[in-house]
């Protein structure tokens, strides 16, 4: 006799969830679920969507697949798959995972024409002179005079912020937010130790450093302490 | 073996020519051998300020593709017992006929026989710039206090900290008008330096007898009662190592003259 099942269906009070046996093959998977799914009548009798988690263990799945199998669902079933859950993850994203989550240091002066682009936040030691762009897809600092461009949460991060020493942008951008210079710009105000993120009704702010505190409390990574 | 030294700015009509021009008489003036290389092909004019242009026969382009040998093509400054000679740019041909390796090799063999070889840059960030940063071991910028050439001469820096065989740049600031300074009508000695973050190897004041001079083919550095003559001998003295303190510019603010003398550790 064939060993257990390779696909079991369990209720739960969010939806269904089906788990799907990581050790047999990939078509054999899917010759199982789809003869499950035809049999089960438990789940016929509503009409109305169900939404069910998919969870397949240590198996890979190649997008194509993971397509696939929705699309298999989806057929037999008054089913949407919400979400596939694997433990693989492949080097890339595991590289991308680390990138995002990395706070790269540079320290040099950002010149005229040049750019820096990294993946995660960017904590430059140095200024960013007129002219000169920094972009990250995470949070910027910059322990100097931000006089050029910067574009935080360059990958549509909204929650991105941009701090620095001295705030004298001559534009900042976050996600898809921009904000300009004004034309005339007041050189009197010292303009030190300022932050700017993207407020409620979706423009960008410019305020104290000290604010950042109540309105991105996530910036805070460091777990335990007293 | 000698070295040689760009001198460079992105913007045009900031002083090139006539900082090198200077520098190169200064330090021949010293008792240093050098040679003189205008890379402004095309637009030459560093035979202009030193007045030797009557004296040209052959020019570097010639040099490059084999027309002549490179002595041939020098010309001697008289003014000097053997001791100052340049290069000219040529005139008819552009920027390139002339290759970065080509040029390259023409001051590696320079340096044999000189001691300093100053290279005109022509502005701009092209093959005329490439040219002439090929073979240079150090750099010189220059800029003036005006927010337009300070901003180039950031693009430019910039460029010249990716070149490996070139030491980090050091900066001329040239035309220095002092009342519209002290006004603050004109960014300060002390704005640019921060700004640029490299450091100062010279400030030159705005001086009609500098273009008196150029004019007549006699650069200023030859005249000792001018101010910026003495500005550009100064230059070259830090050249040659000395801890010269910048000189006092008449109504200079002491916060800038004593950052100034910080630079070069002179209490
Ligand atoms: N310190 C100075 N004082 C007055 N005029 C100057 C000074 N330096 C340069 N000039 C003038 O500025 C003009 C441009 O100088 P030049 O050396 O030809 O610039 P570049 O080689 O950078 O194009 C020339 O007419 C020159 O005489
Ligand atoms: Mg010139």
């Amino acid at each position: 006799m064939k060993k257990s099942q390779n696909v079991t269906i369990k209720g739960t009070k969010d939806g269904l969830t089906l788990h799907l046996d990581d050790t047999c093959s990939y078509d054999e998977l899917k010759k199982e679920l789809d003869r499950k799914l035809s049999n089960s009548s438990r789940i016929q009798e509503e009409d109305k969507l169900l939404s069910v988690k998919v969870t397949v263990g240590n198996r890979y799945l190649t997008e194509q697949q993971q397509e696939e199998l929705k699309e298999l669902i989806r057929q037999k079933r008054n089913l949407i798959v919400e979400e596939i859950e694997t433990n693989v993850l492949t080097r890339e994203e595991a590289e991308q995972l680390k990138d995002e989550n990395e706070i790269v240091s540079i320290a040099r002066v950002i010149r005229s024409g040049q750019v820096i682009e990294v993946s995660g936040d960017l904590l430059l030691i140095g200024d960013v002179n007129p002219g000169g762009t920094v972009k990250a897809s995470g949070n910027i600092f910059i322990m100097g005079t931000l006089k050029g461009i910067a574009h935080a949460g360059s990958g549509g991060n909204e929650e991105a912020v941009i701090a620095a020493s001295v705030m004298k942008p001559s534009q900042l951008r976050i996600g898809d937010c921009i904000n300009r210079a004004p034309d005339h710009n007041s050189d009197d105000e010292a303009r030190v130790m300022e932050c700017a993120f993207i407020s409620e009704n979706r423009q960008i702010i410019i305020d104290r450093l000290q604010v950042l505190i109540q309105q991105r409390p996530n910036l805070t990574r460091f777990e335990g302490g007293r | 073996m000698g070295e040689a030294i760009v001198i460079t700015s992105g913007k045009g009509g900031v002083g090139k020519t006539t900082t090198s021009a200077n520098i190169g008489t200064a330090l021949a003036l010293q008792g240093k051998k050098v040679c003189l290389v205008d890379t402004d092909i095309g637009l030459r004019n560093l035979d202009v300020v030193m007045g030797l242009e009557n004296r040209i026969i052959y020019d570097l382009v010639d040099v490059v593709q084999g027309r002549c040998k490179i002595h041939q093509a020098l010309v001697k400054d008289k003014r000097f017992e053997d001791k100052l000679y340049l290069l000219p740019a040529a005139q008819t041909t552009d920027k390139t006929a002339v290759q970065p390796e080509q040029m390259k090799k023409l001051v590696d063999e320079l340096k044999q026989d000189y001691d300093y070889i100053i290279i005109d840059c022509p502005a701009g960030i092209e093959q005329g710039y490439k040219n002439a940063v090929a073979g240079a071991d150090k750099a010189i910028v220059v800029t003036t206090p005006e927010v337009s050439a300070v901003r180039d001469a950031d693009r430019i820096i910039g460029l010249l900290e990716k070149e490996e065989n070139v030491e980090a740049p050091k900066l001329v600031i040239n035309r220095i008008r002092n009342h519209l300074m002290k006004n603050g009508d004109m960014l300060d000695v002390d704005e640019i330096t921060t700004h640029l973050s490299i450091d100062l190897i010279g400030i030159v004041a705005d001086d009609d007898e500098v273009i008196k001079a150029s004019n007549h083919g006699e650069p200023i550095a030859l005249n000792p009662n001018s101010k910026a003559s003495i500005a550009y001998r100064n230059i070259a003295r830090r050249i040659l190592g000395e801890a010269v303190p910048l000189q006092q510019l008449e109504d200079t603010n002491q916060g800038v003259f004593s950052k100034i003398k910080r630079f070069f550790g002179v209490r």
